[in-house]
């Protein structure tokens, strides 16, 4: 039981201090659950990192699921008790947001003509956007990009997005059609 | 009114099939609920950065943003439930029966193929937004400068919000206070 109760304080805290999205909440997790807890070593902790890139939704999600399964996993538990360690990390993580962020709602619904907020909301758009360019540019290397291609690939699906020639799901699978018959 | 069922189907979908993440989802979320009615850009703009700037996952911030905007409470909950369910499924079933499909040399080949896509799923809704945004010289600023600070110099974004806070907060209350002089 009680390693349940650490697990959800555990993510609890994670998900509270999280800004900046998933990136930012892997090193956190990384050093809660294998500098701190110990839970997994370095290396399982990494390839749950590449398996939670690789599987859709957002990769803090992913994450916070599978090393509630692994802890449990690793530690003895039967199937079902690690299923229920994957949940718990994934409620603690989630929770604190949903807190916040529903007191957000209200304070923007309430406030959202108040002059104040205005300009700090006016603000915060293009240092949105600029984080949100920061993201693209943070993708754009070498491991992504292993050689021409990519580049083709890359500008191919840019021109068919922008053009709203495809949607953004199709395109997905698309772009995995095309690693499989190029590479 | 939007039924809570449509709008957990809706975040389900997104959250099924987007991969890399909150930011790439955002071309997906501006598809689902932009084209469909559900918010208009500017609505849209507003939502991205308050769910940004808050604390927790992007993506499930914009859920539970997205879904109070269009029933309340009941609906951040559906939102959040369906945007997170799915991966959620698709972890435990990898991690119980799967944790050698990473090193699958077909979807080792399918991953070269997606990741250049996915630097296009953010440039693509990043270029739309600026667009819906009456861009002026400063907000240029603010979006050169952040890009720069981050990407080249590694400044935590959590500084950059930070700032561009306290500096609106002083800047409206200050051209506020010029208009209530000029009123006098």
């Amino acid at each position: 039981m009680s390693i349940y109760i650490e697990l959800f304080l555990t993510f609890f805290i994670i998900g509270m201090f999280t800004i900046g999205g998933g990136y930012a909440m892997l090193s956190l997790i990384q050093n809660e659950v294998v500098t701190v807890h110990g839970w997994l070593t370095d290396t399982a902790f990494t390839d749950i990192v590449a398996i939670s890139q690789m599987t859709p939704g957002p990769i803090g999600i992913n994450s916070a699921t599978y090393v509630g399964y692994e802890v449990l996993a690793r530690a003895g538990a039967s199937e079902f008790m690690s299923i229920l360690g994957s949940f718990t990390a994934t409620f603690a993580v989630v929770l604190p947001s949903f807190i916040i962020v529903l007191l957000l709602c209200k304070v923007y619904e309430r406030w959202k003509d108040h002059h104040i907020f205005k300009g700090v909301l006016n603000g915060l758009k293009p240092a949105t956007l600029g984080l949100i360019g920061t993201a693209a540019i943070s993708l754009a290397t070498p491991e992504n990009f292993i050689d021409w291609k990519s580049y083709v690939i890359c500008i191919v699906a840019f021109i068919a997005l922008y053009l709203k020639k495809i949607g953004p799901f199709a395109i997905i699978g698309l772009g995995a059609l095309a690693g499989l018959l190029i590479y | 009114m939007i039924s809570l069922w449509k709008i957990f189907s809706v975040f389900a979908k997104i959250g099924a099939f987007t991969i890399g993440g909150g930011i790439p989802m955002i071309a997906a979320i501006k598809s689902e609920l932009v084209e469909r009615k559900w918010l208009n850009d500017e609505d849209f703009i507003d939502i991205i950065t308050l769910a940004q700037t808050a604390p927790g996952l992007f993506a499930v911030n914009i859920s539970i943003l997205t879904g109070h905007r269009l029933r309340g409470t009941k609906g951040s909950v559906v939102a959040t439930i369906g945007s997170c369910l799915p991966p959620f499924l698709i972890i435990l079933l990898v991690a119980m029966f799967f944790t050698s499909f990473k090193d699958n040399e077909y979807v080792i080949k399918a991953f070269k193929g997606i990741r250049p896509v996915v630097v296009a799923l953010i440039g693509v809704p990043m270029i739309d937004m600026l667009r819906a945004t009456k861009m002026n010289w400063w907000k240029w600023i603010v979006v050169i400068s952040s890009m720069i600070l981050v990407c080249f110099l590694s400044v935590s974004p959590i500084y950059i919000l930070i700032c561009v806070i306290v500096m609106a907060v002083f800047i409206s209350w200050h051209n506020n206070k010029k208009i209530r002089e000029k009123k006098i």
